[in-house]
């Protein structure tokens, strides 16, 4: 398959994931119980993404020991809970991550 | 009822701190697809035609890896499939709008613009709330191509070291803060973080993504109905 041919169908399975649900699903399906229930997909998901970024190198093994992500996630996650603030979360993260790095 | 172009506005406006670390997710993108040997006008379609980090970045990965096209393909489709449920989410408030902008605003919905949105269509009622979702989206848009473009030019000149990289968990980490004070939403959060961490080497095709969705959408289903026993 030629490198266009495959940006073209990942492109249209990405789209698609996107439009099948928003075109699919009528308003008159939902009810409270199902609307608690996908109140819930934030925490659902982006776990996943979070978790194997941090806790899985380059290489796909799971690093524990000297792995400055872990620390770094921590502080951002306390400064999160207290400031409340997207800006904060990701700035701190940041900077700790850094300091992490190139200081300690 | 606001004007069209204030919700737009709005979008833009509470999309903006996620977009912070969308540019250096951006520029590695770029810089690493000419490093694995797309030109630069291929590179550049990818973030026009699937206009979505992970899609993109899997994509690299698996191509680098030599993984063949229908293991690309249909891990792009595992690592999306998230998308089927912003789409269930957000369905809901766009139900009574037009073909065309389901066509349109389908186009818009990533993950940031999702985020954001969520919120606001749930406090608001409006006819014109979806405008919402398209500002942030839109927003995202222009600095992802713009960020990929400078990517490509600059290239090799942005230092690895700088672990740039970590500003993609921290996004979503961020876009957390709230649920972290939930106690349901601390469980969830744990049990599907643990599934995609154990499950990321064992899950084919990337995978992982959605089936610890469901691991945690299956845990707030059990939590939720005991809570209310209760």
């Amino acid at each position: 398959m030629s490198n266009w041919a495959l940006i073209l169908y990942c492109g249209l399975i990405t789209y698609l994931t996107r439009f099948s649900m928003i075109a699919l699903i009528k308003k008159e399906m939902f009810n409270d119980r199902i609307r608690e229930i996908l109140s819930f997909v934030p925490s659902a998901i982006f776990p996943a993404i979070i978790f194997p970024a941090i806790f899985i190198n380059d290489k796909g093994l799971f690093e524990i020991d000297d792995n400055p992500k872990i620390l770094a996630a921590i502080i951002a996650m306390v400064i999160g809970i207290f400031s409340r603030s997207i800006i904060a979360t990701i700035f701190s993260g940041l900077a700790s991550y850094w300091f992490l790095i190139f200081v300690v | 009822m606001k004007s069209n172009f204030k919700v737009f506005l709005k979008g833009i406006i509470d999309v903006s701190p996620l977009m912070i670390p969308v540019v250096p997710f951006g520029l590695i993108f770029g810089v690493l697809a000419i490093d694995i040997g797309f030109t630069p006008i291929e590179t550049m379609a990818m973030s026009l035609i699937i206009f979505g980090g992970a899609s993109q970045i899997v994509l690299l990965q698996l191509f680098s890896g030599g993984a063949s096209s229908l293991v690309i393909i249909s891990s792009v489709g595992a690592v999306n499939s998230r998308h089927l449920l912003y789409g269930a989410v957000v369905s809901e408030h766009l139900s009574d709008l037009k073909l065309i902008w389901k066509i349109i605003i389908s186009y818009f919905l990533i993950d940031q613009a999702f985020a954001i949105s969520n919120e606001y269509l749930k406090k608001n009622k409006d006819n014109n709330r979806y405008f919402h979702l398209v500002g942030g989206g839109a927003t995202c848009w222009v600095i992802w191509q713009s960020t990929t473009f400078l990517g490509i030019i600059l290239g090799a000149a942005i230092p690895e070291k700088l672990g740039l990289s970590f500003a993609v968990p921290l996004t979503f980490l961020a876009l957390l803060v709230n649920d972290f004070r939930k106690f349901i939403n601390v469980i969830v959060i744990i049990i599907s973080g643990l599934v995609a961490t154990l499950g990321y080497n064992y899950i084919p095709f990337k995978a992982y993504v959605i089936v610890a969705a469901f691991a945690g959408l299956f845990t707030a289903m059990i939590l939720t109905i005991k809570n209310k026993k209760v």
